[in-house]
């Protein structure tokens, strides 16, 4: 009797994870032994220093402290101090409408790029030039010349997350194939029409990855663009809280963040897939 | 100070005359005695009084003058009534209480709601303790303090008007004024944060190495260019011998990542502000060389900073500011509330560090980081008199290490970014005793800084920067 591949899969994942929290747990553990030290002085020290505990903590710390966060996820202590859920909320509304913008700029230029070899052809380099460009180099000059800095995160995640659905738009729009765009013509459709009924579902499925790719890109962004501009999100969580040395709560954060992303990328991989044809 | 009411002119004290004799602050007898208390001179409000019984206090001042223009009409009605009487027979056709009210308010503030940003460090003390303990709010003012990520986003968000007034290290505004590492933008400093209040950290490898003679080649960490730490730094390199140029390597490091960075042997050390330097005893990664009083007892390390423009444009508002962070600081001044202010700037939302690092820092009974426990209940102090001749100093060093090129005229900038006319005024209308001068001397390792002669000065260093 063989188990299904799945679950065997299954098994092998929840192996390799309690091997990972094993190692981790005894890599971390407490030394025990550390400098002889007045008890007043020893008053005045941390953990590190008097018990030998380690300086990064072990999945038992990061346990308990998640299971805090996650009882009380939405308190509000005042403008630098809410909780994850806050902080999340913030993040993901940020890029949401970041990512709506470049959705909105990207679709229809890349309609027009794929469909003129004119423009495909005058719009390239700036293009190639524009996409590599990292989120925190757009920063400063975002923030000197927007001079807001809310406004200045989503801008960024905008033009970081423009290329992927831009590039892809224009090569699905380019690549419908010729006979049906042919047919159509015989058939006397109108330029409009032809675009909706015919190159726009020919073209979805490349217009859906490149924007799976976006989406993961603007998350990517946002992390690194509110640990510089602050305020709220999870990217300043996190930055606050290595402010406090407190590596527990920074595990949390990335924890959390690589959730939310895989949520965000398999809502867009949904999506793909609805719009995906058998040829 | 035992005496109430001694900062301000008592109007029913028939022993005193008002103001025309004694000394011009009011706080002593002759002028002789103001002078020789000028020198050790701190702005400190008066423990036993309340805000409104200082106001009260001018304010009947000021009634008495008006009503008995001539001192010895008034010292007979109060010899022969008593003060009590001749207080109450005066609010009979005088509303002592209504003028009280609207001298305190002096004005209405244009605009109630204010961002004021900070670093969490304890410099910042006095303008995040003034959030939960009440001390905006007593103003009318209602002021959010935002956390912010680093020297350079506080400065564009200052300058970006999307805060109102900001904590920034005390030589920023005067970088910020002559446009140095940013377009040139008039700023201004009402209040000094914090004196004191630095250390130079080493990791603990170096525990033996105490003379900086023995750290060529070593690398440093400071928070920022335009510092007093990166000054402070240099200034104690140079005198002993090292050329901070050549000799180390400094680095501009932002404070959480330098405890980081020594735990990781990336830096041998760092001159930076509290509770950084606790935080790295308190880990176990460094131990504290020298507390930065050891260079110079009472430099001044961060500032309240505003633009020009938010003063001329909301002047009562920044003249509120101004006297909630002079409040506080003279509160965060006093040993005995120190226990108090760390519980209230230690949770997440404020500094976010553990409540005994910065009980080490603001008691001044702290670990070494060597197994000893020191006390030093100077280790931090709060002051908030903007002394021009802070400025003058911070500029002979912008010019000694070549952040400025060319001639400077030392005290006009001095006297357009340190406000301490304006601050002086403040104080008055509080009810506190000012320094009559807005320059002082004083000393740096044994050197003598005189503010009249910035030039010399800046001639007698012999390591700086060739230019």
């Amino acid at each position: 009797m063989t188990l299904s591949l799945r679950l065997r899969a299954a098994i092998v994942s929840i192996v390799l994870f309690a091997a990972f929290l094993g190692a981790w747990h005894l890599a971390t553990r407490s030394s025990g032994t550390t400098a002889a030290m007045s008890p007043e002085y020893a008053r005045l020290m941390g953990l590190t220093a008097t018990q030998g505990k380690s300086a990064m903590p072990g999945p038992l710390d990061v346990g308990a402290k998640l299971w805090e966060h996650l009882k009380r996820p939405f308190y509000d202590n005042g403008p630098n101090d809410k909780g994850l859920g806050i902080q999340l909320a913030y993040s993901i509304g940020r890029v949401g409408l970041g990512y709506l913008i470049a959705v909105v700029v990207a679709i229809p230029l890349g309609f027009m790029i794929g469909m003129s070899p004119l423009i495909s052809r005058a719009l390239d380099p700036f293009i190639q030039l524009l996409k590599p460009i990292s989120p925190l180099a757009w920063m400063p000059l975002a923030l000197y010349t927007i001079k807001d800095s809310s406004i200045s995160a989503i801008f960024v995640i905008f033009i970081c997350s423009v290329w992927p659905m831009l590039l892809n738009t224009a090569f699905g729009v380019a690549s419908v194939r010729k006979e049906w765009i042919n047919v159509a013509r015989t058939l006397e459709v109108g330029t409009i029409r032809r675009a909706f009924t015919v190159i726009l579902p020919a073209a979805a499925p490349t217009i859906l990855t490149g924007m799976r790719i976006s989406i993961g890109i603007a998350w990517l962004v946002i992390v690194a663009a509110e640990m510089l501009v602050g305020g709220t999100g999870i990217g300043y969580f996190v930055w606050n809280e290595w402010n406090n040395l407190s590596i527990t709560n920074v595990i949390i954060a990335i924890l959390l963040i690589g959730l939310v992303g895989m949520l965000l990328d398999q809502v867009l991989a949904r999506f793909t897939r609805m719009v995906t044809f058998p040829e | 100070m035992g005496r109430s009411m001694s900062t301000s002119d008592d109007p029913f004290d028939a022993d005193r005359a008002l103001v025309r004799s004694g000394c011009a602050c009011g706080r002593h007898r002759s002028t002789a005695e103001h002078v020789r208390a000028e020198r050790t001179l701190r702005c400190e409000p008066v423990a036993d009084l309340s805000e409104q019984k200082r106001y009260e206090g001018i304010v009947a001042s000021a009634v008495m003058r008006a009503v008995f223009p001539q001192d010895v009409a008034r010292r007979v009605l109060l010899k022969s009534v008593g003060a009590a009487t001749a207080l109450a027979a005066l609010s009979q056709f005088f509303p002592l209480k209504t003028a009280t009210e609207a001298f305190a308010d002096a004005g209405p503030p244009e605009k109630k709601d204010l961002k004021v940003g900070f670093i969490p460090i304890t410099c910042a003390t006095p303008i995040i303790m003034a959030a939960p303990l009440g001390f905006y709010a007593r103003q009318g003012l209602n002021v959010e303090v935002v956390k912010t990520a680093g020297w350079a986003v506080i400065r564009d968000k200052t300058i970006n008007k999307e805060y109102d007034a900001a904590h920034m290290l005390a030589p920023m505004p005067i970088a910020i004024s002559l446009g140095l590492g940013a377009n040139a933008i008039p700023f201004t400093v009402p209040a000094i944060e914090n004196i004191n209040g630095q250390g130079i950290t080493l990791a603990i490898k170096h525990k033996d190495k105490r003379d900086p003679k023995d750290w060529k080649g070593m690398k440093f960490a400071i928070p920022f260019d335009y510092s007093m730490h990166n000054y402070l730094l240099r200034y104690y390199l140079a005198e002993h011998g090292l050329d901070p140029d050549t000799d180390v390597q400094l680095r501009s490091v932002p404070p959480p990542e330098m405890v980081a960075n020594l735990r990781a042997d990336n830096i041998d050390g760092f001159l930076a502000p509290d509770n950084i330097c606790q935080r790295a005893i308190y880990d176990g990664v460094g131990f504290l060389h020298i507390l930065s009083k050891e260079i110079w007892d009472g430099h001044p390390c961060c500032s309240f900073a505003a633009s020009r423009e938010f003063i001329t444009t909301a002047p009562n508002s920044f003249a509120a500011l101004t006297r909630a962070i002079v409040d506080a600081t003279g509160f965060a001044a006093k040993a005995e509330n120190r226990k108090q202010i760390a519980e209230a700037i230690a949770p997440a939302n404020y500094i976010n560090a553990p409540v005994t690092v910065l009980e080490q820092v603001l008691t001044g009974t702290y670990a070494d980081g060597l197994g000893g426990v020191k006390t030093d209940p100077k280790r931090v102090d709060f002051d908030p008199f903007p002394w021009q001749s802070f400025a003058v100093w911070m500029l002979t060093q912008m010019k000694r290490w070549g952040q400025i090129k060319g001639d400077v005229d030392y005290h006009a900038v001095a006297e357009q970014v340190y406000l301490a006319t304006d601050t002086k005024k403040v104080m008055v209308e509080m009810g506190l005793a000012p320094p009559t001068s807005s320059y002082k001397s004083f000393s740096v390792m044994g050197k003598t800084f005189d503010p009249a002669k910035p030039d010399d000065y800046l001639a007698s260093f012999k390591i700086r920067k060739s230019s």
